[in-house]
């Protein structure tokens, strides 16, 4: 007889652990079973080479919802908050911007900017309402659904008939255009760039790079913090809020296959063999691996599962860990530049030629890079006097054409710190240990299908009402009992919360009405 | 024909060395990009052959696609709406294939050749969606059109023909089962099958021997009434038949682009297709919703008051004193056999039921002018023509 919960979550990702936590707090027997030691999936500290830790995967903190905190009585502690971007210039004129201003730019360029970033900041508002609320069903909607959308119409016609306008042409728009039309000065160009195409397959000249900005934006304002102890120090918590709350974690639990009884989920089998049941079973996996790999196309209809075999996974996103013996010397960098954020994305072209090899299945030899420091203010993460340099590298398509050998690895990994090299010659000197996670890595470690940021492409297609896809964007799948509740579903990735929060509401919902 | 046309029915069938010697009229349609005759010769003619002796229908458009591997049952029970679990080697099913909305993309036959192995024979092209729906089973789909030439042999006594073909062992088998023979070192397959609600059978062969088998199937028939028929004759049997028709009866899902034009299996009167038993099927979900809330759409056979044929007329009922409309025709025809005014019809939920009237709106011209008639009809429940000859094993000699 198999152990029997209210719900089991698949994953410990910081989504998963939300959504266990507050059933378990709406007073669920919940189990949450982790294929890995560790909790956090991809926001989890890790070591990685004697004596030095860094935040494995995501390393900025700056879409956690307050909701999310405010439901779980959660405070972050936080070593750094409301960090500073800083464009590195290979001259040493570095542009240092915060909150829509910046110093060094043209009169023209700081008045576009702060107009620029106002209106951003408008249209972010609107979306970020939108981002811990369940999407509400097109057709044969509930009330909410209908009171949900009248609300989305709502908000658009209260940013009046020309800004709804506006926003409508906008977000199909790609960033480019945008940053040509109204900047001169190329670095705040590139950087805006870089912002808009993280995480995605997309360079700023493709289409909805605007929405990809303003979602990033939508979080938190784009305030840029970093956790105490890496991204482990938000995870830890939440797990501690969820087993608080009576929830049962165990790590080291790979979940092999959602059971599937008669049309609908009943349960888990783990890759040792043991099986849960319950009536409700939410996947921190990512969609398709879901629906795909622990489901299986069988139990579910052709057209739906067609589509979630259409979402596109390709990540791009690599991550590369230095851990040095003192900080690099970069022309016209402070030490106390280290405590910021530095890009490395010198213009908006830089950032496009960077993409071009992905279409191709190539790495780019010339990649875009976001880099911090956290040991600067974080001294729990290496040795004293000695850093931790954590970087993510653009553009390392998953679907690399040569595959993702050893080789090929540190291939990337020389163009990455030749990179650096070209701003901290120093460089090569400092590195002690050195590690480089491809998204290749990033799949098979964290178990995200493509090492996609988002679990799967963030677009208009797959955004909002069609997230994942059309007729599945209100958590619950088209087979009974089954709920996704990470960062594939609606509204997308990054640390904040919203997805494993809305899917518990939806979950909790669904049980009031059924 | 319009030259497009010609464009179109361009392909020749296997049977077309032979077909042409009988082709009076050169009057074809494409079906698939094949010429598939509308006549050869006259279609009353044709049409009482396959009521009176023997009509033979060129069938080898007809889209076929070979199923086979481990998870062929598998793919095929999630597939349509029936369960095919029920369906054994030797046995042939008429099923309906939904998308997710439970909305029929088209229906078909389904030939369980051998164990695990299948033939899914329909009017129209199906790879995608099939293709999508083996995703995650161990099948293979082969599309089989060009190499399987087959023919419709249907009529009272095309049992007698079967028999003078030399067919051992014909008169065993039962409608909706299948027998393989040989056929000059190929192998024919022949299941009693068909598209007319009468006595019938459907041969299958590879396409090198189609000449030989027509010529073979002729000399059997030869005093028997056989005689070549094409589509205007094979329609009226349809129609009597109460059979459905794509693009008449309803809109491959796939196709339509406004919502509500197209039609659920319920709506098409295929509840008897439709198996919850099953827990899971292509469509499954929407079915069971629009079990609990109600169809919107009924499908219904008419008996029509006069003689005028009802083509593309509104439907009506009588509700409170005043005509509303509530539908419209598919399929209408005057037929000889049953010498009634016949016809198919979409209508709206709650109209419909057998036994109903309702009134039919038929416009016909006389001499240029127009004239018009509300007609009373019956809807009836069944098919229009179905002789107990269809289905008697062993059949009756001729
Ligand atoms: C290189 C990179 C850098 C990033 N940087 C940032 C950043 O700086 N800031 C930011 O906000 N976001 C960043 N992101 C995005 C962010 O990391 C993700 O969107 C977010 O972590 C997704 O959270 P989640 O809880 O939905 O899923 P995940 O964190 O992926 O968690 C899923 C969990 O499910 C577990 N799991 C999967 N399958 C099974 C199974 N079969 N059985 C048991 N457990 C299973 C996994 O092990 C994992 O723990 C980055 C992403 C990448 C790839």
């Amino acid at each position: 007889m198999a152990d029997r919960y209210d719900a089991i979550i698949i994953g410990a990702g910081h989504n998963g652990l939300v959504c266990g936590a507050l059933l378990a707090k709406a007073g669920k027997k919940v189990l949450i079973l982790e294929a890995q030691e560790q909790v956090g999936g991809a926001a989890i500290t890790r070591k990685f080479a004697d004596g030095f830790s860094v935040s494995a995967c995501a390393h900025l903190l700056y879409q956690l919802q307050p909701q999310v905190c405010k439901d779980l009585d959660l405070s972050i502690d936080t070593v750094a908050d409301d960090m500073a971007t800083i464009a590195l210039d290979s001259a040493g004129q570095h542009l240092r911007i915060r909150n829509g201003a910046a110093t060094g730019l043209n009169d023209s360029d700081a008045r576009q900017l702060h107009a620029f970033h106002k209106r951003m900041a408008r249209f972010s508002e609107l979306l970020r309402t939108y981002l811990n609320k369940t999407p509400p069903r097109l057709a044969n909607g509930t009330k909410t659904d209908v009171v949900t959308l009248a609300r989305l119409g709502l908000d658009m016609r209260r940013l009046g008939r020309k800004e709804m306008r506006a926003f409508l042409r906008l977000i199909g728009m790609n960033i480019y255009d945008e940053v040509e039309e109204r900047f001169e000065n190329p670095l705040l160009k590139g950087a805006i760039s870089l912002d808009a195409v993280l995480g995605t397959h997309l360079g700023p000249r493709s289409p909805n790079t605007i929405l990809t900005y303003l979602y990033r934006l939508a979080g938190n304002h784009g305030k840029l913090s970093t956790p105490t102890g890496g991204m482990s120090g938000v995870t830890e918590a939440l797990a501690q809020r969820a087993r608080d709350s009576g929830a049962t974690l165990r790590t080291s639990m790979p979940v092999k296959r959602i059971v599937v009884d008669n049309g609908r989920a009943t349960g888990v089998e783990t890759d040792n063999g043991e099986t849960f049941s319950s009536w409700i079973v939410a996947s921190n996996a990512d969609p398709k691996t879901t629906i795909m790999q622990l489901v299986t196309p069988r139990y579910l209809e052709t057209g739906f599962v067609r589509r979630i075999d259409n979402i596109r996974m390709r990540g791009n996103a690599a991550k590369l860990h230095l851990a040095l013996d003192g900080l690099p010397v970069i022309k016209g960098i402070d030490k106390k530049d280290f405590a910021e954020r530095m890009l490395i994305a010198p213009d908006a072209d830089y950032v496009e030629r960077a993409f071009n090899p992905a279409k191709y299945g190539e790495m780019s030899a010339d990649p875009v890079l976001e880099i911090t420091v956290p040991s600067f203010r974080d001294p729990s993460l290496a040795p004293t006097g000695k850093h931790v340099l954590s970087a993510i590298v653009q553009y390392a398509p998953y679907g690399l054409r040569e595959g993702w050998s050893d080789a090929a690895r540190d291939t990337l990994m020389n163009h990455a710190i030749d990179k650096i090299a070209a701003y901290a010659p120093d460089i090569r000197q400092r590195i002690i240990a050195a590690e480089m996670l491809t998204p290749a890595d990033l799949e098979s470690e964290f178990r995200i299908g493509g090492g996609h940021w988002h679990h799967g492409e963030l677009a208009l297609d797959a955004f909002l009402f069609t997230r994942p896809v059309s007729g599945a964007a209100q958590y619950a799948m088209p087979l009974d009992g089954l709920y996704l509740c990470g960062a594939g579903t609606h509204p997308g990735g990054g640390i904040s919360g919203a997805a494993g929060r809305n899917a518990a509401r939806a979950i909790l919902d669904r049980e009031k009405t059924t | 024909m319009s030259a497009f046309e010609v464009e179109q029915g361009k392909l020749r069938t296997p049977f077309w060395p032979k077909t042409r010697a009988f082709d009076r009229l050169s009057e074809s349609h494409d079906w698939k990009g094949y010429a598939s005759a509308d006549a050869y010769l006259e279609g009353g003619l044709e049409y009482f052959a396959i009521r009176n002796s023997t009509g033979v229908f060129d069938l080898s458009p007809m889209t076929k696609y070979r199923i086979s591997g481990p998870d062929s049952l598998a793919f095929l029970d999630r597939l349509v709406t029936r369960d095919m679990k029920k369906i054994r080697p030797g046995r042939v099913a008429y099923a309906v294939w939904c998308d997710d909305q439970g909305q029929v993309i088209d229906d078909g036959t389904i030939f369980h050749l051998r164990d695990g192995e299948y033939r899914v024979c329909s009017q129209e092209r199906h790879l995608a969606w099939f293709t999508a729906a083996a995703i995650g089973f161990d099948v293979t789909i082969d599309e089989e059109t060009t190499r399987v030439a087959a023919l419709a042999v249907q009529g009272p006594t095309s049992f007698s023909v079967m028999q003078n073909l030399g067919l051992d062992g014909i008169e065993n088998l039962k409608m909706f089962g299948l027998m393989h023979f040989d056929f000059h070192g190929e192998e024919l397959m022949v299941s009693r099958t068909g598209f007319t609600g009468d006595l019938g059978y459907e041969l299958w062969i590879a396409p090198g021997k189609a000449e030989a088998l027509w010529d073979a199937l002729f000399e059997a028939g030869k005093f028997l009434g056989i005689r070549p028929i094409g589509t205007y004759a094979l329609e009226m049997a349809r129609i009597e038949a109460g059979y459905l028709a794509p693009y008449l009866e309803f809109i491959p899902a796939e196709e339509t682009v406004r919502t509500g034009r197209s039609r659920s299996p319920f709506e098409l009167g295929l509840d008897w297709l439709v198996d919850f038993s099953k827990p899971v099927f292509n469509g499954r979900r929407a079915l069971a919703d629009e079990q609990r809330r109600g169809s919107t759409w009924r499908l219904v056979k008419l008996d029509i008051e006069g003689n005028k044929e009802a083509h593309h007329s509104y439907v009506y009922a009588r509700k409170g004193g005043r005509m509303i409309n509530i539908g419209f025709i598919t399929s209408a025809m005057w037929s000889p056999v049953c010498k009634q005014n016949i016809a198919l019809g979409s209508v709206k939920t709650p109209h419909g039921k057998p036994g109903d009237t309702l009134w039919v709106e038929i416009y016909y011209q006389r001499e240029m002018h127009w004239s018009r008639v509300m007609a009373k009809a019956t809807v009836v429940d069944g098919p229009f023509w179905d002789p107990p000859r269809r289905r008697a094993t062993p059949p009756a000699p001729a």
